[in-house]
């Protein structure tokens, strides 16, 4: 607010040239503010460190080498430090916060610059609503760290102003000179997490809430997936990134000029997620490790990108097959001339003629505009020009392999691929077309230099599998968003008590080990074992592109709602704050903890007992990392597949120490055993099986009841049976008293018991807390 | 010696190459604690030998205790072997740090890891910079087939049939 006057005379006040500049009015609301409103770095240190004393940091250095500051290059291997002084924990845990930043920063710009172009569009009063009347509690996470209630469009600035504060202080920490602790990075790592959950938050309520997304809604509509789904017929326009307002400048302009089934509008990654939340007419291709080979299909006749995770080479990728790029966000203009304020004939002219490979138009809706007259002029032109040899090209190139390796010490995964050529080369494609699926479509076995008889071995793997490309045709439900207030009320006694076994969000990026299936598979087991499975982004997508024994994808199978035995699609990357935010809910509205700016307390009650658990199978990117510290804040486990070793840190629990798995009884002030729950806090797989078996395990809380804690201990038995043949021999930890053993298993598991010389826990039951201040107990 | 992958350069301090067989054999019975950590990698094989078969006369002739990562565990009860435990490979590398940890539960570290298999290639490379970091007490051998340079001892890459032969010859070494 601003008021000017040039002179002002009131009874009291006389003045000449006043200006009075006033900021934001903060409106109240009726909770009572809790001790934390926008806590800085400091402000919830301790609650950090008491998770570290329980999970512990085991650091995996990528390399002996610090190269970030001109003392170096400085080795830290085996104690050594650096000129700095920093030594290799430091070293290593101001890398996880750098990291952190980065995915951080890179979700703040992004909810910063959709806000403001929502705001631009709909206005700062444009009301907040992410799901009518069966959503309430529209924000718990920016209620819970900022003590804000949004309403409106204009209140989630404020939420920005803050997170961006934050984000500044935490990105400076990493200087040279600054930090020198590792378990001090290690707390701002969480509190860079936590930031990430709160703008993650702001970027899909915004959308939500000015797009007309899905709300909330358990039965939003299936969108079709995979490369076979996409009709190569008509012009077809691919849209690859997060941020999603180009895309959606397309589906406006088809809709606004009838053209929608004329033109094939289909998406990569997550603006394909948020395209088909907002326009069922749009299509999936499927997760980031397809951008290459649906590039290279030629299939695409423009491709539009927006921000992250693509590929830096995608210009020169899309002049390979003639598709004309757009850029549209100031992010990533890949050297294009920036033609935002010319007309759009002069610019369609200009791209059709082929004057120019593509152009960065930084205008939404010009964009999406630019994007279909294009793609209509020049589709027939091009006659879908793509790169993928047929089966005889493929055979004939494979034979000229020397077998020297090269390619397989380039491949992330290892792939065989010298192997499948040699049978390749004798007419069988079967193994080279079975690479497709654990091929994570990163090209580095093409690259200058690799392959010394110029062989291109990713470019022969979609050769050998393009006629069962044509087949990928698949089912997912769109993203739903939030999970509603009464949905929390239902399951919240359940998960607390631990009777629904447990909450799983299957999640992250495509960088998986092997096949995307793993992570069908992960979800099919435990979505009949009746956990509640959330999932967002390119997992989302690796979950639909399976058919079960019926023929039908999981999101067919299995119900979208919030329950046991669900399979709930949140969206987007950014709808990951759905998942934190359904834990907090049950905090908030089963539990009746007091949510504005209440972090701790919401934190320990969410650790203690809302038995959730992450897994991001092929996590790859910061903003991986930092969605996951975001969870570790709030107590919740993360597993990642073997590249998230990678990450260089894992935070690990040691079941066989008493001391570090001890709470306060929040009803006497006694320190009470509880078994070691949830035993890790980060943790790496090295196989699925381990992975699943870790599952289970790590959905088991101090407080679960009797019967909630024998569900848990009947999956967890029954998958380390079935995975590993025998029975887990840390069993007696969790097993607390006889009423916690699964009625089946009794004689067996009480042998079992008796050869450790198991005892019953002196209280089974305490009311868990690590926080004394909310011990109830008088004094005396 | 390259490493196996590519792009994983690690630093000054380099695993020394395995040039003769029985230094490994030598080092195994020379160790006070050994212990050998076997993962899923060690499950392949070609047909006729299998790397588990060399780990399980190695660890016998040797007297050197299992631990086996994820379903690793499942492969040696089939030959017959009950690994001494099933941990997770960052469980049981973690511990190896803490120079009160030892397998035995008696507060005497391990002095020497043989390592095979521990998942894929980049996996156990960052779990022996983790070791080679963070467990100074600790000597680490690497017995796969390509260079682990992270490790204090590394086979260099070398062909299947040379890590056969390699493997065999430390068996015998021991089984003397």
């Amino acid at each position: 607010m601003r008021i000017k006057a040039d002179e002002l005379q009131l009874p009291w006040l006389r003045a000449k040239g006043l200006e009075l500049n006033l900021g934001r009015v903060v409106r109240e609301w009726e909770e009572e503010e809790g001790p934390t409103p926008m806590p800085d770095i400091a402000s919830l240190r301790e609650w950090d460190k008491k998770l570290l004393r329980r999970y512990k940091p085991f650091y995996l250095p990528f390399c002996d080498l610090c190269c970030l500051c001109t003392f170096g290059k400085c080795d830290l291997s085996r104690g050594k430090r650096g000129g700095c002084g920093i030594d290799m924990g430091g070293q290593l845990s101001r890398i996880v916060l750098l990291s952190c930043c980065i995915g951080a920063s890179t979700h703040c710009g992004h909810a910063r610059h959709m806000l403001d172009e929502l705001i631009e569009k709909y206005g700062r009063d444009h009301p907040l609503d992410v799901g009518g009347e069966n959503v309430y509690l529209e924000a718990p996470t920016i209620r819970l760290v900022t003590g804000i209630k949004p309403r409106t469009l204009g209140d989630l600035e404020d939420v920005l102003d803050y997170c961006e504060t934050e984000l500044v202080h935490l990105l400076s920490c990493t200087h040279t000179g600054q930090e020198g602790d590792n378990l001090d990075f290690e707390s701002k790592v969480f509190h860079a997490g936590m930031i990430d959950h709160v703008v993650m938050e702001v970027a899909d309520i915004a959308q939500i809430s000015a797009y007309g997304f899905p709300k909330a809604d358990p039965e939003a509509h299936l969108v079709e997936l995979g490369m076979g789904v996409i009709d190569r017929s008509k012009p077809v326009i691919l849209v690859i990134g997060h941020n999603v307002p180009p895309a959606i400048g397309v589906a406006n302009y088809l809709a606004r000029e009838n053209l929608e089934d004329q033109v094939e509008v289909c998406g990569i990654c997550c603006t394909a997620i948020d395209l088909t939340r907002y326009s069922r007419k749009a299509k999936i291709v499927g997760p980031i490790s397809f951008q290459l080979r649906f590039v290279r299909s030629g299939v695409a006749d423009v491709i539009m990108v927006d921000e992250q995770c693509i590929r830096a080479d995608i210009l020169r990728e899309a002049q390979k097959v003639n598709a004309v790029l757009i850029t549209t966000h100031y992010k990533n203009f890949q050297g294009l001339p920036d033609r935002t304020r010319d007309p759009v004939e002069g610019i369609v002219k200009d791209l059709v003629e082929g004057k120019l490979p593509g152009v960065a138009i930084l205008d939404s809706e010009k964009a999406g505009e630019v994007a279909v007259r294009v793609a209509m002029q020049i589709a027939p032109r091009r006659r879908k020009m793509g790169l993928i040899p047929p089966e005889e090209k493929v055979m004939e190139e494979a034979r000229r392999c020397t077998s020297c390796f090269s390619c397989v010490r380039a491949c992330p995964n290892t792939l065989p691929i010298p192997q499948a050529l040699a049978e390749a080369g004798k007419g069988d494609l079967k193994p080279l077309s079975e690479l497709y699926e654990p091929c994570v479509g990163c090209g580095r076995c093409e690259q200058e230099g690799i392959c010394p008889v110029g062989i291109k071995p990713h470019t022969l793997i979609l050769g050998a599998h393009r006629l069962e490309t044509a087949e990928e045709r698949f089912k997912m439900r769109a993203g739903r968003g939030a999970i509603q207030d009464v949905e929390i009320r239902r399951v919240g006694q359940p998960i607390v008590m631990g009777e629904i076994p447990g909450v799983l969000a299957l999640v992250g990026c495509s960088n998986f080990p092997g096949s995307w299936k793993e992570v069908a598979r992960i979800a099919e087991e435990f979505a009949r074992r009746k956990y509640i499975l959330c999932t967002t982004g390119c997992s989302a997508m690796a979950i639909g592109m399976y058919r079960d024994e019926n023929g039908q994808s999981l999101y067919e199978t299995y119900p979208g709602v919030f329950d046991a035995g669900g399979i709930v699609n949140c969206g987007s990357c950014v709808a990951n704050s759905h998942i934190a935010g359904a834990a907090i809910k049950i905090a908030n509205i089963f539990a009746k903890r007091r949510l504005r700016s209440n972090y701790e307390e919401i934190a320990d009650y969410i650790h203690n007992r809302v038995g959730a658990v992450g897994v991001a199978w092929g996590a790859y990117s910061q903003k991986a990392s930092s969605i996951a510290s975001g969870f570790w804040r709030l107590g919740v486990p993360v597993i990642v597949g073997p590249h998230g070793s990678k990450y260089r840190r894992a935070l690990l629990g040691r079941k066989e120490d008493p001391e570090a798995w001890k709470v306060i009884d929040a009803r006497t002030g006694k320190e009470v055993y509880v078994g070691p729950v949830p035993e890790h806090l980060f943790f790496m797989a090295e196989t699925v099986e381990e992975a699943m078996v870790a599952i289970p395990k790590l959905c088991m809380r101090a407080n679960d009841t009797a019967r909630g804690r024998s569900m848990k201990l009947n999956h967890y038995i029954d998958l380390h049976r079935k995975l590993f043949g025998e029975l887990p021999d840390d069993l007696h930890l969790f097993v607390r008293t006889a009423a916690d053993i699964p009625v089946t298993m009794k004689d067996e598991v009480m042998a079992f018991l008796k050869e450790k010389g198991w005892k019953e826990f002196e209280n089974p039951n305490p009311d868990p807390t690590l926080v004394p201040r909310l011990v109830r107990a008088k004094e005396g | 010696m390259e490493p196996w992958q590519r792009a994983e350069v690690p630093g000054p301090v380099k695993a020394v190459l395995i040039t003769k067989p029985e230094v490994v054999a030598a080092l195994i019975k020379r160790a006070k604690r050994p212990l050998f950590v076997v993962g899923t990698g060690s499950l392949g094989g070609n047909g006729e030998k299998s790397p588990l078969e060399y780990v399980v006369r190695i660890a016998r002739a040797g007297k050197v205790p299992l631990v086996a990562t994820a379903h690793a565990a499942v492969e040696l009860r089939k030959r017959g072997v009950q690994p001494a435990a099933r941990m997770a490979m960052v469980e049981i590398c973690s511990r190896l740090t803490d120079p009160k940890w030892s397998l035995h539960g008696d507060g005497q570290p391990h002095d020497l890891v043989l390592m095979l298999g521990l998942g894929p290639y980049y996996m156990e490379w960052l779990m022996g910079s983790g070791l080679k970091s963070f467990a100074p007490h600790l000597r680490t051998i690497s017995l796969n087939r390509v260079y682990q340079p992270h490790c204090s001892w590394s086979f260099p890459n070398m062909s299947e049939e040379e890590w056969y032969k390699n493997l065999e010859k430390i068996a015998e070494e021991l089984e003397r």
